[in-house]
């Protein structure tokens, strides 16, 4: 890595490649595995990075993002944001946001369909929203809003739940269709968070796949969860991101991509973090699936067209 | 995915949980389940409220590990987590910018009784703090020492300076560098007299955090010039606190650090 003048509101950066993300396998990048990533003979299809990690004003974290933008196209994922606050968005947070997309200029930019900040606390974790009009309304207001401030899409993610709230009305397929449609986002599918919060809510994954609107999807999520019980010895999934995504996820992502067609696909691994290689290989399983597909796919809609 | 409470909407009250309610009782363990968060089919959720509750002590003290890494070293892995559970408990970040969190975690260390045998471990954690500030500052290159050559010597005391966006200056009563240092370059701390007091430095030439030990004297002279005080009037402030300081000494190691990044333009 070569040294990096210090970037400015409004420069833009010759050396970056196209930002536009393949179809292909991606992985949430982490600073132990920035070396690794550029030395390897395989090209990982796009890195996504906590948009948080990249609000500093200067030092290594920019030089590694910046090696890595001018070799791979690079997905900004928020998770700061509380898009479902019930004190509303932090102006100062936006701005920061726009500041890093417009400095690194990623292919995709999504946030989630959570909050983690309430008064002045931020919390550090994706907390559930009430599926009711009310926060229906606030949620569409802030994505909205942020849309505007970065000028772009925002892609909202579906969070994993461990409880609901008594005063829901409306199903998360219903809430999150309804989201899409309104305020013109796209989605990013966590098929993991599915899988998670259909065994803990107890509903069938492949149900809440068919009520979600698929075409709308432009990225998917790949993690792995942790196994535990509630209070009355129900299995309890958590969603950990510590470990391989569990082959009943891979099945669900299987189907999906059958379905829909090949999506950049990333595989998150934030807690106990391993070497590359093993971050590698899930990537690459996920890359195999993708192929395998296409082809699929590509058939399937020329039968399609045919017929 | 079935709608929720489709069926028993009409017959009972809805109890309404709103965020501000959610988020008291996450850091309270002493505060029930909101009434009206509930598991499927209506049930009790107590366990699965409390993946919540433990997700954030969990994530919390997990990045408070991750800027005092040496504090979490000196004081143990169990004493560490069971010490920022209280923290975390009365003090939460204030951004999501979780790489600034914990600024006042060294004034909490003074007061949290059962550490105080420690008597060295706030400044560590100022040490950390300041390491941690210093890696994430701007970027700037450093004063070029021929700019400060240039200066006719008759004039040298009147000089004030930039100073570059990582410097700090962290002084102890104890000593908080050697400590710092020996914990972070894992090696162990015998030798290290924790009584003498120690000033240190904290700078980032390029993108490397770089700590030393100041000579006597050196923490009040560069924090007088931080502080955009004359070359003279911060030589005045090193002399009444040191009156053995050397002059040159600090300047050359002040140049070699990179604590500044340019004479500031009369005005
Ligand atoms: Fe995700």
């Amino acid at each position: 890595m070569t040294d990096i003048p210090a970037w400015k509101d409004g420069d833009t950066d010759a050396s970056f490649t196209d930002r536009t993300i393949p179809a292909r396998a991606g992985a949430g990048l982490k600073p132990s595995h920035v070396d690794r990533i550029l030395q390897d003979d395989y090209r990982i299809g796009f890195l996504e990075v906590h948009a948080e990690n990249y609000m500093g004003d200067g030092g290594a974290p920019h030089r590694a993002l910046t090696a890595i933008r001018q070799n791979f196209p690079l997905s900004v994922h928020g998770v700061g944001l509380s898009i479902g606050s019930e004190k509303g968005l932090d102006d100062e947070h936006i701005t920061r946001l726009k500041r890093v997309v417009d400095r690194y200029e990623p292919g995709l930019v999504s946030e989630h369909l959570a909050w983690s900040t309430h008064d002045l606390s931020y919390y550090n974790d994706l907390l559930p929203v009430p599926y009711d009009r009310k926060t229906l309304d606030r949620v569409c207001s802030h994505i909205d809003r942020v849309q505007e401030a970065l000028g772009r899409k925002i892609l909202l993610e579906n969070p994993s739940t461990y409880v609901q709230f008594e005063q829901s009305s409306m199903s998360e397929t219903e809430f999150i269709s309804e989201i899409a449609r309104r305020t013109g986002c796209g989605l990013l599918l966590d098929i993991n968070n599915v899988f998670v919060s259909a065994t803990n809510q107890k509903y069938r994954p492949l149900t809440y796949l068919s009520e979600f609107p698929l075409e709308k999807v432009e990225e998917i999520h790949l993690a792995g969860h942790a196994t535990d019980i509630d209070d009355e010895g129900d299995a309890l999934l958590i969603d950990a991101h510590d470990r391989p995504v569990d082959d009943e996820v891979w099945k669900l992502y299987d189907i999906v991509i059958g379905q829909m067609g090949p999506v950049p696909t990333l595989v998150e691994w934030d807690n106990d973090v391993p070497e590359w290689p093993i971050l590698r290989r899930e990537a690459m399983r996920a890359d195999e699936i993708l192929e395998r597909r296409a082809a699929n796919y590509l058939l399937g809609s020329r039968h399609a067209a045919a017929g | 995915m079935p709608r929720p409470d489709s069926n028993s909407e009409a017959a009972k009250t809805v109890r309404t949980v709103t965020l501000g309610r959610f988020s008291d009782a996450l850091l309270d363990p002493e505060q029930p389940t909101p009434a009206g968060i509930v598991g499927p089919d209506g049930k009790k959720a107590d366990k699965r409220f409390d993946v919540y509750r433990n997700n954030v002590t969990v994530s919390l003290v997990g990045a408070l590990a991750e800027i005092y890494p040496a504090v979490h070293r000196l004081v143990g892995d169990d004493f560490f987590r069971a010490m920022a559970r209280t923290y975390v408990r009365s003090e939460q970040p204030k951004s999501p910018l979780l790489f600034r969190y914990g600024d006042d975690f060294a004034d909490f260390l003074e007061g949290f009784e059962p550490a105080k045998k420690l008597v060295y471990l706030p400044d560590v954690a100022r040490l950390e703090r300041a390491w941690l500030d210093a890696f994430h500052a701007a970027d700037a290159p450093p004063l070029d020492p021929a700019a400060l050559a240039a200066i006719a010597p008759d004039e040298l005391a009147e000089q004030r300076f930039k100073a570059h966006p990582a410097t700090r200056v962290v002084c102890s009563r104890f000593a908080a560098v050697s400590i710092f240092s020996a914990n972070r370059s894992g090696a162990d701390l015998s030798g290290i007299d924790p009584a003498i007091a120690e000033d240190g430095l904290v700078t980032r030439r390029d993108f490397d955090v770089e700590v030393r030990t100041l000579p006597e004297g050196a923490a009040a002279f560069l924090q007088a010039l931080v502080d955009g005080n004359t070359l003279g009037e911060a030589a005045e402030a090193a002399v009444a606190v040191a009156q053995k300081f050397d002059l040159a000494a600090a300047i050359g190691a002040m140049l070699e650090a990179g604590a500044f990044t340019a004479i500031a333009t009369k005005d």
